[in-house]
This record gives C-alpha cells, sequence and structure tokens, in this order.
C-alpha cells in the first residue's frame, strides 16, 4: 500500500528544481544538469502512472525507458555542440553574446 | 504511512536534496556529482513504485553513462577545480531562478495532487510489474519504436562525431579565405566564418596576447 501523493510532490520539486537550474547557470554544462533533473521528474511521473492501476501494453515501463534513450542521444549532441562552441569561441559562458560575434573586435583577427 | 511511504520518502528526500545541491553549488564538478546522488534517489523512487528494470536502466544510462559524459565535457571545457568565478551570476539572478522554479513546481503541485485525492488521500495497493511482461511488450508491441530508437542513437553518434571533429574543415577554410582579406568589411564577413583559435590549445589562454596559430 502506497500513497500517490508522494511521487507527485517528488516529481513537481524535482521539475522546480530544474527550471531553477536552468535559469541559473552560466555554464552550458552545468544548463544540462538542469535539463536532466526535469527529464528526471517526467520519468517519475510516467512511472508513477502504472504504479497503482495496471498500464495499457506496459507504458509505464517502456516509455520512460525511451525517455531515458532519448535524453542521452539528447546529452550527446548538446555536449557535442558545447565542445565545438568552446573549441571556436573559447568559451561556453551563456551570457557572452554569440561567439562569433566578439571576434570583430579580437585581438586574435588577422586585419 | 506505510513502509512503502517511508521508504519512498526517504528515496525522494535524497533526490531532492541532491537536485538542489546540484543546482546551486559553485563548484562544477561537485554538481555533476551530486546530480549522481540525485539520480540515485530518483532510481531509488522508482524501485519503490515496483519498476525494478527502469530503475536499474536509470543508473547504468544516467549514472554509469550521461553523468560520466558530463564530467568529460566539464574536463574538456576546462572547468575550474575550486569555486567558478568566471560563470558566477548575481544573487537577483539566483533569487529570480529560484522564485521562477518555486511557481513551477507549486504550479504542478496544484495540477498534481488532487489527481492522487489531496494530501489525506487512501493507500492503494501497488501493482508488481514483472519483468517478462515489460520484455514481452517492449519487443512486441513496442518494436517499432524501439527500432527507430535504435536509430536515433547512431544518428546522434554520427552527429556527435560531425560536429566535434569539424576542424579540419575549418583549418582549411581559414587557408584558402583568409589571405585575400581587405581590412575593410571583407574582413568582418571572414572573421565570423574563421575559427578564433586554430592554433594549439594552449594558444586559447592567452586571450589578451596576439594569436601566433592564426597567421598560418
Amino acid at each position: 500500500m502506497i500513497h500517490l501523493v508522494g511521487p507527485y510532490v517528488v516529481a513537481a520539486l524535482l521539475v522546480g528544481i530544474g527550471v531553477m537550474g536552468v535559469l541559473a547557470r552560466r555554464n552550458a554544462v552545468l544548463l544540462l544538469i538542469g535539463v536532466e533533473l526535469i527529464l528526471s521528474g517526467a520519468l517519475l511521473l510516467l512511472v508513477t502512472s502504472g504504479a497503482a492501476s495496471p498500464s495499457r501494453w506496459e507504458a509505464s515501463s517502456v516509455l520512460p525507458l525511451f525517455v531515458i534513450t532519448i535524453a542521452a542521444a539528447e546529452v550527446v549532441v548538446a555536449l557535442a555542440v558545447i565542445l565545438a562552441v568552446f573549441r571556436h569561441g573559447g568559451s561556453i559562458d551563456l551570457d557572452a553574446p554569440t561567439p562569433g560575434a566578439d571576434e570583430a573586435d579580437g585581438p586574435g583577427v588577422d586585419g | 504511512m506505510t513502509s512503502l511511504d517511508l521508504a519512498f520518502a526517504a528515496c525522494g528526500l535524497v533526490a531532492v536534496a541532491g537536485g538542489l545541491l546540484a543546482v546551486t553549488t559553485r563548484q562544477v564538478v561537485h554538481a555533476a556529482l551530486w546530480l549522481v546522488v540525485a539520480l540515485l534517489g530518483v532510481a531509488g523512487c522508482v524501485l519503490v513504485l515496483g519498476h525494478e528494470l527502469v530503475a536499474l536502466v536509470l543508473v547504468l544510462i544516467y549514472i554509469g553513462a550521461i553523468v560520466v559524459l558530463v564530467l568529460f565535457a566539464l574536463m574538456l571545457t576546462r572547468a575550474p577545480i575550486g569555486p567558478d568565478r568566471t560563470h558566477a551570476v548575481p544573487a537577483w539572478r539566483r533569487v529570480g531562478a529560484a522564485l521562477a522554479g518555486a511557481a513551477t513546481a507549486a504550479l504542478l503541485l496544484a495540477a498534481l495532487v488532487p489527481l492522487a485525492g489531496g494530501f489525506g488521500g487512501a493507500a492503494v495497493a501497488r501493482r508488481d510489474t514483472s519483468t517478462q511482461a515489460v520484455a514481452t511488450e517492449l519487443f512486441g508491441t513496442w518494436v517499432w519504436p524501439f527500432e527507430a530508437l535504435s536509430v536515433l542513437l547512431l544518428a546522434a553518434l554520427v552527429a556527435a562525431l560531425a560536429v566535434s571533429r569539424g576542424r579540419h574543415n575549418q583549418v582549411e577554410r581559414v587557408d584558402g579565405a583568409g589571405q585575400p582579406g581587405q581590412p575593410g568589411q571583407a574582413g568582418t564577413v571572414d572573421s565570423r566564418a574563421m575559427p578564433r583559435f586554430a592554433g594549439p590549445p594552449a594558444d586559447r589562454d592567452a586571450r589578451g596576447e596576439p594569436n601566433p596559430g592564426d597567421a598560418q
């Protein structure tokens, strides 16, 4: 026997913490941590939907597996983009102007 | 309060506390490590809810793969060991982010708690999810989404390689397009298409000096 209000509260808090992390961070890699927390909150909700009542086609187990897979693919591509930006502009600061824009008056440009 | 409620409360507390520390700590490597704690808490919650396979996959893929990848990315982007002073945010921004997060959590709570019958709702019997039934459905009903996800992973692999190994093309473009550069507007156009650091990685630290790598 379990009260279903507990999973709902934890999932809502995880999503709120993730939103806070996404908004507060300036480091692009640490922004992904907030995204992961939001996704884990959604995953907890999906699992909760099948914890008490029978879920058709076992969707409460299969859909979280798909969410984990898609999150892995998303993180791989996002980190590749972040590394490319770091190589291009030397910074992963999200508040900085776009990595190409600050080069016009930068010292490394020949011209 | 049943015993499952107590177990879930413990795991949920670990998850929420770990997540809160992961988004508020100033040390970048600690943030990734607190994410491990938060995800272990979530895996414990899923285990208490009776989905063992999801909990195991969560530990294996999220903690085993994704967090290690985030740590690698932190190292490759030269994350400082101590507090991250270059990416420090002002206090008003932290407060604003906390308010937005609290508002999101309150909105979700207002929508979800009535679904469970409020805080004084009745306890329900936990359903046992058998891994065999999950496997049967995964390779029966869900087999085409499963195959599509395989293609998605392959596409992500190729895309990550293509995005992160774009240097050879860029260096060639610098050699070809950088020579007839005029000091006028053509220079600014070229500078946008040109990587700033074409030299060895040690040049990246010398922000204030002319970059010898661009002269090639």
